[in-house]
């Protein structure tokens, strides 16, 4: 017999689980204790429970592997909740291990007790309260079952402290039945046969692709189908990396801030053929504007809710996308005769990238742009780029090519600012010897920006990309295009002086204010200082904004582009 | 379109709040739901009456098979299917209006199953429909109390909602 403590960490032992980030409390004192009496889990102490859940979170974005967060109860557990929301609007596998009061003092307002199923329900994937020893060890493999499994997502697991302290046996199970969750794998072979043949009578035909190829490692299936296709590829925010971006047939990615190829190519498309995306607000703008042009979908996603959600789809095929790309590969093997007039298409898109909308304006001051690009050349298009929320988050996205999945990590669903110093953690621990830039501004890096002090303690050498505006800069670019440059807070003054700062943790600090000085510094960062944390505040051009543009509520063509203002 | 759906859902605590907070959360509307156990008890069935159209309604059915406690869900409204409802109604009977009340129950095939000097209990079970129809025939002044159960209902013949 064991304590319920110990079986809590026997259990990550089982699922092979190398870190948790966490933070320790009244109610895991017993968790943390045993934690204590072995090494193979090891242990990264944050410095505010959001980090520990985001880098969890980044952990898995990273590397596919199930992250882990563990903190106590009440403030605990509220403090994990935009973490939690984050990586559910993103569908990351993560388990979140909570304590509890003890059970007999659930319900009368103990010291440090929320209600965690409750206040989390609405974000997790699933959620359990473990009230009895004999069920701890059994919850906790569903946890790491559910979240892995189907459309990822994150579990959270209330453990209260009593339980922590009972004994029990120890058996954990190898595998787990559920009568009410079956999650589909394999696609209809119908319908794959159907999508194949519409494939083959396209004309106008488009590859978009979503975070759903990342997810389920598809994007060298991917890359096969579409090359064997000769289809232009457009990517979502979440799915960049998932095709090659230096490859002729990218076309960049799609949506608000999405390339003039990319948007019209997917809104003049006859054939698209989705894959792991879901049509969102910020893909195609206005539903109603890019139902005008008739085309055909064929819809690839293991979540059959996702389907015909916001968009009719024709061909719907549930299942994951690896698994259903395999199946379609082996029809294509065969031989696939795609239409001859895809070539007059390939013409317009050409025309269409003729246009070079992610040309930008040069000035004396450092654009963001030309940063982010030289970034790519410094880290040689190699790093792992976490990003917070807002323009370096467009910019990062639009400006360095991913060419390999897994390594562009950030917040598309929930949108949440402050979560790139710890997606670098996270990250980091999944890859230890990984080149990690955070492409950040600084409103963002100031919302977790205590994780410096994580960073000293384990040596995290992230290079911190400042894209210091001065201002909130997305917000002030929908002020400055939508309410009449009335900019209303989104001014940040009082900012800190971010190299003393950066020194004050103990890490090195640099101040960049001109754009012969960009690249130098980013080499000296990455070479004579690639085991330090270096916090590089770009002092840049304030009146650069992100272009094209879709206005929300627009359509995909109705683009706002740079030379136009 | 007016729609019942059935759900055999775990019977764990908390699942019932799942299955409500979906609801409120994507804000599909509720006009009754029903849940108790089945003849196996770690099985609840549950029954919603919702509106909405029919896109409306295929969301609705696959974000509750999303729910991992949920095991199955179906709309009986797709299909031949019986449903039911049942009231409870307090009414002031004295007077005149005690002979008129049971005179009503009666018409209705409603059942008086309490008794006092001033009131009526009435039992009424059927369509909802009828439910309404017996309330509009009573005078507003004498209800004192109206307690519905919420749709119930079940598919025809073979139709079989089963683990």
């Amino acid at each position: 017999m064991i304590s319920g403590a110990e079986i809590v960490i026997r259990c990550l032992q089982e699922e092979k689980v190398d870190c948790v980030f966490g933070y320790p409390g009244g109610s895991v004192l017993h968790i943390y204790d045993a934690l204590f009496k072995q090494d193979e889990v090891k242990h990264i102490l944050v410095r505010h429970e959001q980090a520990a859940v985001h880098a969890a979170d980044a952990y898995s974005r990273s590397s596919q592997k199930v992250g882990v967060a563990l903190v106590t109860s009440g403030p605990g557990v509220t403090n994990t909740i935009t973490g939690i929301a984050t990586a559910y609007m993103d569908s990351i596998p993560m388990v979140v291990l909570c304590g509890q009061v003890p059970t007999q003092y659930i319900g009368q307002d103990a010291f440090q007790e929320c209600d965690a199923v409750g206040i989390t329900r609405p974000c997790v994937k699933h959620n359990f309260l473990v009230k009895d020893v004999k069920d701890l060890a059994v919850t906790i493999k569903k946890a790491f079952h559910i979240a892995a499994t189907g459309r990822p997502g994150p579990v959270v697991v209330d453990i209260p402290k009593d339980v922590t302290a009972q004994m029990a046996e120890f058996d954990y199970p190898k595998s787990i039945q559920m009568r009410s969750y079956n999650p589909v794998v394999k696609g209809h072979l119908g319908q794959i046969k159907k999508a194949v043949q519409v494939l083959q009578e396209a004309k106008r035909p488009i590859i978009y692709s979503g975070g759903g190829v990342i997810l389920s490692e598809a994007s060298g299936k991917l890359t096969r189908l579409a090359r064997q296709l000769g289809f232009p590829v457009t990517s979502t925010l979440m799915g960049l990396g998932g095709y090659p971006a230096t490859d002729r047939q990218f076309v960049g990615m799609l949506g608000m801030h999405g390339t003039f190829e990319a948007n019209n190519a997917m809104h003049y498309a006859d054939v698209v053929l989705a894959i792991g995306a879901r049509f969102d607000d910020r893909v195609i703008g206005n539903p109603e504007h890019f139902g005008e042009e008739k085309r055909r979908i064929i819809h690839i996603d293991i979540d059959p809710s996702s389907i015909s959600k916001r968009v009719r789809v024709d061909v719907p095929i549930v299942g994951n996308v690896a698994d259903v790309l395999d199946e379609m590969l082996k029809l294509m093997d065969g031989g696939c005769k795609t239409d001859p007039e895809v070539a007059d298409w390939w013409k317009q898109i050409d025309e269409w990238r003729g246009r070079k909308s992610l040309a930008y304006r040069q000035s004396e001051r450092i654009m963001p742009q030309f940063v982010v690009e030289k970034l790519y050349e410094v880290t040689g298009g190699d790093a792992f780029v976490t990003s917070d929320v807002g323009q370096h988050q467009m910019f990062a996205a639009q400006y360095y090519k991913f060419d390999k999945p897994r390594r562009w990590i950030n917040s598309g669903g929930l949108g949440t600012m402050g979560v790139g110093l710890p997606y670098g953690m996270g990250v980091l621990m999944a890859n230890p010897e990984a080149q990690v830039a955070c492409i950040t501004g600084e409103g963002s890096i100031q919302m977790c920006i205590q994780e410096m002090s994580t960073c000293k303690q384990y040596g995290f050498p992230i290079k911190i990309i400042n894209l210091n505006n001065g201002m909130l800069g997305m917000v002030r670019q929908w002020q400055e295009m939508f309410y009449s440059k009335r900019y209303s807070q989104s001014y940040v003054t009082s900012l800190p002086d971010f190299v003393k700062l950066a020194e004050a943790y103990g890490h090195v600090g640099m101040r960049i204010e001109k754009p012969e000085d960009v690249e130098p510094a980013l080499r000296k960062a990455f070479t004579e200082h690639k085991d330090d944390l270096v916090f590089m505040d770009f002092i840049i051009d304030p009146t650069a904004n992100v272009f094209p543009m879709v206005a929300a509520g627009k359509g995909l063509t109705e683009m706002i582009l740079a030379e136009e203002l | 379109m007016r729609h019942i759906i059935s759900i055999l859902i775990e019977n764990e605590s908390g699942a019932l709040s799942r299955v409500a907070g979906l609801f409120s959360a994507r804000g599909y509307n509720i006009e009754s739901l029903t849940v108790a156990p089945t003849e196996d008890p770690s099985l609840s069935r549950m029954t919603i009456l919702t509106w909405g159209s029919d896109d409306v309604l295929e969301q609705i059915t696959k974000q509750l098979n999303k729910l991992v406690d949920v095991v199955k869900v179906v709309d009986l409204s797709e299909a031949p299917h019986v449903e039911r409802e049942l009231m409870l109604i307090k009414v002031r009977a004295t007077g005149k209006d005690r002979d008129e009340m049971k005179r009503m129950a009666d018409i209705f095939r409603g059942r008086i199953i309490d008794v006092t000097e001033t009131t009526y209990v009435i039992e009424l079970t059927g369509a909802s429909s009828k439910l309404d129809s017996f309330i509009a025939a009573l005078d507003g002044g004498l209800i004192l109390e109206t307690v519905r159960t919420g749709v119930c209902g079940v598919g025809r013949g073979d139709r079989i909602l089963k683990v």
